[in-house]
């Protein structure tokens, strides 16, 4: 059931009861729908459950941080608190935690800080948070990550440029780290291909269009390296990044 | 509750549809839950190639008014990996699966049926025969959705080449032979008479109806496809009707049994295709929205 609906800026955040069962691990995620107006929209859509990070575990709660996108999005972010949200999950893989004596850099883009707020709620103040956002409204999705710092595309709000110029300064002699990301592919790249460089392990989220999120469709394979495919939903959605050649562009289907 | 289907005593009517639930994965994800109480009364492999498959290059999704477009390619580990690697597994899930009513005696364990297709007759042939010798398996489903090597034509899409083909493979098996019918040709219930005639035990349908999206980036006046392999298969709520209208066709012109599937996503539509004649119902997109869809179908069915 919904408990809360917040708008934060571009953004809404969605909090629902938390089911019974099994809690989430930092990167998992649910499908979601709703029981009632779920299709019958423009074009008869949405028709299948849409996959969302976890962002939050509090208070007997799941939080969701919603940007709308499409029909499926649009119907989420317009619930009400009462309503019944249908939610499958935990599904996929988490992030591991970085091991003894390395420190965690957490960079995320968009609506994609999601699975970054509740890693840093579980491993505390002292890893680094880097964040982007096209722009000011889109912006204050950050302050779902105290102390982060931010980077805007039109300068709005903190650094103005890419989060990933912020992440290469804080790389530039740095072994001893892991990265952690999530976010448009087109950052998500950027990302692998800047940690490749500095021998630096990074842990990606990756988002693609799936019907399922329980290993049934195949339907949000990315390719894998050396061949073959990796099931964002049951071999991801958090990847080691040397796991894969690039972060595609057109891994998000616009489910 | 209980049905016969081609000798098989089944605990329900409600099956899966072929590549529409990886019992492997599910039960990596659901644990024993999925075995507790599981959602079908037999389980359809994926379609199994005599060679690996990697799959169609992504995107591989569409969702389009009440429905899905999907172009997966039929990924899957050959017919050796399937053999030596998921079908033990497999076997495993099936013998441990509860399923039927609470409330009534409950079964466990469930038949496994291998879903195959080879684009030449040899190709097949060599496929029954290696699952022939598989005591796991319990019936065979050989999809016909598959170009002909020689015509480029789905060998199930022509009643000629099916029957053709069907005469060749029909001896390398003794089990059920079930034959998965394409939606995209001109006379399905000739398709289906031609199967019947040439040895099949049983036939399925509809597989999905050939679909397409155009990218919605894509420039002006272009056509540019949405789907890395083009053109995909559509299912989902949208093709219920046209389900229905095929299943009605085909039963009243065979005498095998009929597995009518397509759209289900309640048990008056599982309902519909029982009256219109099918003995087995499949739900398959359906498993994607709800995993235990097909449960709460076979349980609603009852009352």
């Amino acid at each position: 059931m919904v408990t809360a609906v917040r708008e934060l800026g571009a953004y809404t955040v969605l909090h629902a009861a938390a089911p019974a069962g099994e809690q989430p691990a930092p990167g998992q995620f649910a499908m979601l729908s709703c029981a009632e107006h779920w299709g019958g929209g423009s074009d008869e859509r949405p028709y299948l459950a849409r996959a969302f990070s976890i962002a939050r575990v509090a208070a007997g709660e799941w939080q969701f941080l919603l940007e709308d996108v499409g029909p499926g999005t649009r119907r989420l972010a317009d619930l009400t608190p009462g309503e019944t949200l249908l939610a499958l999950g935990p599904l996929g893989r988490p992030f591991t935690p970085p091991p003894a004596g390395r420190r965690a850099i957490l960079v995320g883009g968009g609506v994609g800080i999601a699975p970054l707020a509740i890693l840093r709620d579980r491993l505390g103040e002292d890893a680094t948070v880097l964040l982007g956002f096209r722009d000011g409204d889109r912006a204050q999705g950050a302050q779902l990550l105290a102390g982060a710092v931010v980077a805007t595309d039109d300068g709005s709000v903190g650094h103005r440029g890419r989060v990933t110029e912020l992440l290469e300064a804080e790389l530039a002699g740095e072994r001893g780290a892991v990265v952690y990301a999530c976010g448009p592919a087109v950052m998500l790249e950027a990302v692998r291909a800047l940690c490749e460089r500095a021998a630096v392990p990074a842990q990606l989220a990756l988002e693609a269009g799936m019907a399922c999120g329980f290993g049934a469709c195949y339907g949000c394979a990315v390719p894998r390296r050396g061949g073959g495919f990796l099931r964002v939903c049951v071999d991801g959605p958090v990847i080691d990044a040397a796991l894969i050649d690039r972060a595609e562009e057109h891994a998000g289907a616009p489910l | 509750m209980s049905v016969e289907f081609c000798g098989l005593s089944l605990a329900h009517p409600i099956i899966n549809g072929s590549g529409t639930f990886d019992a492997i994965a599910a039960k990596a994800v659901f644990g024993d839950a999925l075995t507790r109480s599981f959602p079908f009364a037999a389980y359809v492999s994926k379609t199994i190639t005599l060679q690996p498959r990697q799959g169609n290059a992504a995107p591989r999704l569409w969702e389009s008014p009440s429905g899905l477009i999907n172009s997966i390619g039929l990924p899957n580990k050959g017919l050796r990996g399937y053999l030596e690697e998921d079908l033990p597994q497999l076997a495993q899930i099936a013998s441990a699966a509860r399923t039927g009513p609470s409330g009534s005696p409950e079964r466990e364990g469930i038949p496994i049926f291998t879903n195959v297709m080879g684009s030449t007759a040899a190709d097949i042939a060599e496929l029954l025969a290696a699952c022939q010798e598989r005591a796991e398996i319990a019936a065979l489903e050989l999809n016909v959705s598959c170009p002909n090597v020689s015509t480029g034509l789905d060998i199930g899409a022509d009643p000629a080449v099916l029957a053709s083909v069907l005469a060749q493979v029909r001896p390398h098996t003794s089990k059920p032979l079930i034959v998965k019918l394409t939606p995209n040709t001109a006379d399905v219930a000739l398709c289906a008479r031609a199967a019947q005639d040439a040895g099949a035990d049983a036939v399925s349908l509809i597989n999905t109806l050939r679909a397409m999206a155009l990218s919605p980036g894509r420039a002006r006046a272009s056509a540019e496809a949405w789907l890395g392999a083009r053109t995909g298969g559509l299912s989902g709520p949208a093709i219920r009707p046209v389900a229905l209208a095929q299943v009605a066709a085909v039963a009243a012109a065979v005498s095998i049994p009929v597995i009518g599937m397509g759209g289900v996503q309640r048990a008056a539509h599982a309902r519909d295709l029982l009256d219109a004649g099918a003995t087995l119902v499949a739900v398959g997109t359906e498993s994607f929205r709800d995993p235990s869809a097909a449960g709460r179908i076979a349980a609603a069915l009852r009352e």
